[in-house]
């Protein structure tokens, strides 16, 4: 497995269709670019011929949503060798997949299911999260889910579990502060503690989101990871609680439904490049 | 109908030929012309909008969906005969 | 219970909203919650019908977003991906159509469904240099006629009964008015750079097309062409067809030798 290059500790954004053309003309400033893998496995085209243009501009994230790492079953091979074709095209800054599962019995689900953390279920996702950096040639980052529900049978703290996964298999961690969020509402924990115990040092990006909120059936609050609004305040305190024990770290704003105009966009990168930059004299990281 | 038919046409002008119903009224624009047009892609990572409350219950198929009538534009669609544009056959197909 | 077996609950209980939530997930007060896993469920079918809303726009127009989306949740129900690549998605909706009784009296919409699914995929086609009118100047006559040509990555043929081009081409734009579509339509998708083009071929061309997209030597395609149609120009056929980039220009050595 030979290292890959890595994103600037800089605000990168999700980059949409819709913003290719302002993007081409006006070139803003901003750190890296991330798209989900999925979106360019098409042989050619119009995706891949603007991809191509500003990646000669920009650092890349290839930001895999179905390799489905969390499955109980193997990786899937046709889907393994096209993310390798699009590792090779691009050469991208980084490399990043969730710890989920999306995949069962050949049907795709196209959302990221939670799997209990066991000793057993560790070992599956160690060997799927080795398959693919050994496939890729490239270190990859992992991803902090956000999840709905619990399982009676998880027997490791999805800290302790993620942290496993690094050791053994040698992958960094990606640190969704609003994956943090939301799961810590949905589960009556305290996200700054989670933040505190996480492995920080694996820190390789950080992403950041909206959530929206509900209720479950006996009224308590529901967030959900809805991609469809700016960052809100309390994972934006979140996050600069992080990044003070993380140090400066490459970070993403996501917004993938009800996307804004990239204006909209490039002001939520402004609001998290003013926070690393406060960081960056002679901040180091407290881990 | 032969190859010297056909060879005999070949020598006659290279003009373009058929009448294009073109897809690409907005590709004048320079960015359009280099790069194509650009779609939204399929995949995503969030939650899908409207995620917490349009699956809930068991109305599908079976349900609403056999009482629906298209209302988009079809109703400018012209078929000859009694092939026009009418869901009335539907009615027999309706599970009881 | 092993993993896989947890798995299999889950996914079958996604699948089926009368199932109550899988045993062995509870919540942080100790208990099953189903709006809890309804957001699982729901962002299952959610997504997957967005996908589609997004692949099949100038269906969705035709039949209006309540029908679509309750079709296309149909669908989803029945028909998950078998890859995580959502563009690929959707290919057997036509014939779900075609079956789909609320639909029945559009005779037209599953040709319609088609010939979006082939718009997408000739979108994300490979890159090809396409074959023009120069690249077969050189040939005399006959070895024209003796030629196959081989279709450019993006070229789609799309036939129907129905005037399914025009239809297609009308949906480009907000205001659709009154169209008769009693008529056959084939239409020829080809991108050979970056615009993708949709083309509705005169119907004494078709035949020819068909020919050479399966294969036949140009001059093969011809004669079956003339058969249909006795006023069937060949060379305003071929020249439209180069025109267009219906075809794909091999590499030098190749070219000479085609197969």
């Amino acid at each position: 497995m030979s290292t890959a290059p890595t994103l600037p500790a800089s605000a990168g954004l999700g980059l949409k269709p819709e913003h290719y053309g302002e993007i081409l003309s006006s070139m803003p400033a901003i750190g890296f670019f991330e798209v989900h893998a999925e979106n360019y496995m098409g042989d050619g085209g119009p995706p891949h011929r603007y991809l191509s243009a500003i990646a000669e501009h920009y650092p890349l994230s290839l930001h895999g949503v179905g390799l489905s790492i969390g499955g109980s079953g193997p990786i899937s091979r046709d889907h393994l060798a096209r993310l390798r074709r699009l590792v090779e095209r691009y050469r991208p800054a980084s490399l990043s997949e969730h710890l989920a599962w999306s995949t069962h019995e050949s049907a795709y689900f196209n959302d990221l299911l939670p799997l209990p953390y066991t000793p057993g279920t560790l070992d599956c996702v160690c060997a799927h999260v080795a398959e693919v950096q050994d496939a890729l040639g490239i270190r990859m980052l992992l991803e902090n889910p956000s999840t709905y529900l619990l399982f009676e049978d998880s027997t490791i703290d999805e800290i302790d579990y993620l942290a496993a996964i690094s050791d053994r298999t040698g992958c960094g961690l990606l640190l969704d502060v609003n994956n943090v969020m939301v799961s810590a509402i949905n589960h009556r924990l305290d996200p700054h503690d989670y933040i505190r115990r996480f492995p920080v040092g694996k820190v390789g990006e950080i992403h950041l989101a909206g959530y929206d909120e509900t209720h479950d059936e006996a009224g308590e609050r529901l967030a959900i990871d809805a991609h469809a609004s700016a960052v809100r305040p309390d994972v934006f305190d979140l996050y600069q609680f992080t990044i003070a024990r993380t140090g400066p770290v490459a970070t993403l704003v996501e917004w993938d439904n009800d996307v804004p105009d990239f204006a909209t966009l490039k002001a939520e990168a402004d609001r998290v490049e003013a926070a690393l930059a406060h960081l960056r004299p002679g901040q180091r990281r407290v881990a | 109908m032969n190859r010297q038919v056909l060879s005999l046409a070949l020598a006659t002008s290279l003009a373009a030929g058929f009448g294009v119903a073109a897809s690409d009224q907005a590709t004048a624009q320079d960015m359009e012309k280099c790069y194509g047009v650009s779609l939204a892609g399929q995949n995503d990572c969030a939650a899908g909008p409207g995620t917490t409350c349009s699956g809930t219950s068991t109305v599908d198929y079976q349900g609403n969906a056999w009482t629906l009538v298209p209302a988009g534009t079809c109703e400018e669609m012209e078929l000859p005969g009694d092939r026009m544009g009418s869901l009335k056959e539907l009615d027999r197909d309706l599970p009881s | 219970m092993d993993a896989q077996a947890v798995e299999n609950r889950f996914a079958e209980a996604l699948a089926d909203p009368a199932r109550p939530v899988p045993a062995g997930l509870t919540s942080a007060r100790g208990e099953a919650d189903r709006l809890r896993f309804a957001v699982y469920r729901n962002n299952v079918h959610v997504s997957l019908v967005e996908a589609l809303a997004k692949t099949f726009p100038v269906t969705r127009r035709v039949v209006g977003e309540g029908f679509f989306r309750a079709m296309a949740r149909a669908y989803v129900a029945d028909h998950k991906p078998d890859s995580p690549v959502l563009s690929r998605y959707g290919e057997s909706l036509a014939d779900f159509v075609a079956g789909f009784p609320p639909a029945a009296g559009l005779a037209y919409l599953p040709d319609l469904t088609r010939l979006e699914y082939a718009w997408l995929q000739a979108y994300h086609a490979a890159e090809a240099p396409p074959l023009g009118a120069r690249d077969l100047g050189n040939l005399a006559p006959d070895a024209l006629l003796e030629r196959r040509l081989v279709p450019h990555p993006a070229t789609r043929l799309v036939e129907s009964a129905f005037a399914i081009g025009s239809i297609w081409s009308a949906h480009q734009e907000d205001n659709v008015t009154r169209m008769s579509i009693g008529h056959p339509e084939s239409v020829l998708l080809t991108r050979p750079h970056a615009e993708l083009h949709a083309t509705v071929l005169p119907t004494v061309d078709t035949p020819f097309v068909q020919r050479l997209l399966d294969g036949a030597s140009i001059g093969e395609a011809g004669t079956h062409a003339l058969q249909c149609d006795g006023a069937f120009d060949l060379a305003r056929a071929l020249t439209g067809l180069l025109a267009l980039g219906a075809f794909q220009r091999l590499p030098a050595h190749s070219e000479e030798n085609p197969t």
